[in-house]
This record gives C-alpha cells, sequence and structure tokens, in this order.
C-alpha cells in the first residue's frame, strides 16, 4: 500500500507538479475544446486561437494565486 | 515550366519547414536534457566526493538501466496503441501541463517571488548530507551513495526521458530528439569530469525560462491539435496556417511571460513599500 501511494504520490509531484490549478484549468479547457470539436459548433481555425487563448489565461490565474502566496 | 517552377517552391518551402522544425526539436530537447543533466550531475559528484565513486556510479548505471527499461516500454506503448490524434492529444496534454508549471516557476523567479536555482549551495546540502549520513554496506557498495545517487539520475533523467518521448513522437522524430537528449549529455557531463565540481556557471535559471517558453509553445499547439480525435473524421485540428503557427504561438507566450514578469515585479515592489510603511508607522 505504502509503496501504491509512493507511486501516485511521485507522478502526481512529476506531472502536476507545485500547482494544481494549472492541470485542472488545461484539463477544463482541453474537455471544453473536446465538446466544441464534437459537436462541430466552430471551425478549426477560429477554436485553436481561443483555446489557445484559454490556455493564457489558466495560467494568468496560476501566476496570480503564486504571487499571493 | 511555370508548373515545374512552382514545384521547385513547394520543395524549397518544405524543406525549410523541415529544417526549421528540426532545428527546434533539436534545440528545445538538448536546453531541457542540458538543465536536467546538471542536476543529476551535482548529485552524483557530491555522493562521489563524500561516499566514493564507486557506490555512486553503481547508482548511475543502475539508474540508466531503469530509464533504458522505462523509455522502451512507455515508447512502444504510446507508439503502438494509441491512434496519431489520441497520441498528440495525450503527449501534448502531459507536455502543456509539464511546460506550463515551468514557466509558472521561471516567470515567478524572474519577478523575484521565487528563489533561484543555485547549483553551488544544492552541492554543499547534498555533500552535508553525505558526510552526515550513517555508513552502512550492502551489495558491495555504501548504500547512502548507491540510493541517493540513482535517485537523483533516475528522476532527473525521467524528465528527459519524457521529454525525448513526447517531442519526438509528436515530431514524429524520436532520432532527432534522442540526439538532442544525447549531445546535451555529453556535453555536461564532459564538462562535469573536466571541472570536477558542480556546474554553477551554467545559467540554469535563463535556460529553464527558454525550456518553458518551448515546452508551453509545442504542448499548446500539440494539445489543441490532438483534439481532432473528437472530429467526425478522426483527424488533427488545423491550427491557422498549420506549422507556421508555431512561431506565432512562441511570440505570444514570450509577450505574455515579458508582461507577467512585469506586472508580479512591480507587484511585489508595491506589497513591500505598503509593507515597509507599516513596519515603520508601527515603529512610530
Amino acid at each position: 500500500m505504502r509503496l501504491v501511494r509512493g507511486f501516485g504520490r511521485f507522478w502526481y509531484d512529476f506531472v502536476v507538479g507545485d500547482d494544481w490549478r494549472i492541470a485542472l484549468g488545461v484539463v477544463v479547457v482541453l474537455a471544453a475544446g473536446a465538446v466544441v470539436v464534437a459537436t462541430g459548433a466552430l471551425a478549426d481555425q477560429v477554436l485553436a486561437p481561443l483555446l489557445g487563448a484559454a490556455i493564457v489565461a489558466v495560467v494568468s490565474v496560476s501566476l496570480v494565486a503564486g504571487a499571493r502566496r | 515550366m511555370p508548373a515545374r517552377a512552382t514545384g521547385r517552391r513547394v520543395l524549397h518551402v518544405t524543406s525549410v519547414a523541415v529544417t526549421a522544425d528540426t532545428a527546434g526539436l533539436l534545440l528545445s530537447v538538448f536546453l531541457a536534457s542540458a538543465v536536467e543533466f546538471v542536476e543529476a550531475l551535482t548529485i552524483v559528484l557530491a555522493m562521489g566526493v563524500t561516499r566514493g565513486w564507486r557506490s555512486a556510479l553503481a547508482g548511475v548505471a543502475a539508474a540508466v538501466a531503469a530509464l533504458a527499461a522505462v523509455t522502451a516500454l512507455a515508447g512502444y506503448a504510446l507508439a503502438s496503441w494509441l491512434p496519431e490524434s489520441l497520441m498528440q492529444l495525450v503527449v501534448g496534454t502531459l507536455l502543456l501541463i509539464f511546460g506550463l508549471q515551468w514557466l509558472r516557476k521561471a516567470i515567478l523567479r524572474a519577478a523575484g517571488l521565487k528563489a533561484h536555482n543555485d547549483e553551488d549551495e544544492t552541492y554543499r546540502e547534498e555533500v552535508a548530507a553525505g558526510r552526515g549520513a550513517a555508513s552502512e554496506r550492502r551489495l558491495g557498495v555504501d548504500w547512502f551513495g548507491f540510493v541517493v545517487s540513482f535517485k537523483g539520475v533516475f528522476l532527473e533523467g525521467l524528465e528527459i526521458v519524457f521529454i525525448v518521448i513526447t517531442f519526438g513522437l509528436n515530431a514524429d522524430d524520436v532520432p532527432t530528439a534522442a540526439a538532442g537528449a544525447a549531445l546535451a549529455g555529453v556535453l555536461v557531463l564532459g564538462a562535469g569530469a573536466i571541472a570536477h565540481r558542480p556546474l554553477a556557471r551554467v545559467p540554469q535559471n535563463t535556460i529553464k525560462f527558454a525550456v518553458g517558453l518551448l515546452l508551453s509553445t509545442f504542448g499548446t499547439f500539440w494539445a489543441v491539435e490532438g483534439l481532432g480525435v473528437f472530429a467526425a473524421g478522426g483527424e488533427s485540428l488545423q491550427w491557422p496556417g498549420g506549422d507556421a503557427a508555431l512561431p506565432v504561438l512562441l511570440a505570444t507566450w514570450c509577450a505574455f511571460a515579458w508582461v507577467a514578469v512585469r506586472v508580479l515585479r512591480a507587484g511585489s515592489v508595491a506589497g513591500e513599500d505598503v509593507h515597509g510603511g507599516e513596519a515603520t508607522a508601527a515603529a512610530r
């Protein structure tokens, strides 16, 4: 059990790192993007830059939180 | 004749694009790997000096063997089991989260809100730990030196493997990615062997900033492209301008980082002034 917990902890630290907001934000943005792609509501040329902008917003939130600590 | 001329132009443009992509891939993997090699070298040097080179190098050898197994398994699984766009999505998302963490830390460091990496200080700490630990021999080696070297090389090496696999598979050019990492390894380990001390003069924080920008750029590009797996045809999503969107994305991340550092630095200075003022008022 300790080994499994240690293994999980290692991968959490490795991928998620210092701020969980980035991992969660990226997953939320991409999940929203997946829904839009599946429904075909927006053209690729519009959706791709919008998702890029949303990712920038995620980092902004994380930086503000990091600066307040 | 015009058709042939057009064909030649297309061929020329394609070869330039391929060269730029390859150079970008090589540079990204080289820089990211160099930073990790420098960190691993510091740990191994400290263990070699305090606990003996035999146990330190045994730890390195064991870590390299474990990394080779992980690389072969992960690379085979990703390349064989996942369709291209799903692989782009999975690997691109991991790379994006990983890259954004690097970028976030680099911005906070540049704004003075996080301590800078100092290899000399890390080396001193590792040496102190090495001198203070009790002696215990297992399998003919000093166990502390072996385990610390193994963990250092394995963890830093895992980041290199991760970067080589994610970049290599997404760019469909694993050999170039591996060559970038190998080149970094040869240069850093060569310099470490000659200097016989931590490579504190390597501008690690600057390199980490550049790597964060590159990882974020490629991660954004590939993760969004990979969303095409949810489209009716299952083909990768197209950025406006195709691969030409990469330099635009890089410029966007650079501009964002530049603004973020300035805003956060101004905020921290203003905060210090406020706290300084409060302290002065309290002293009065």
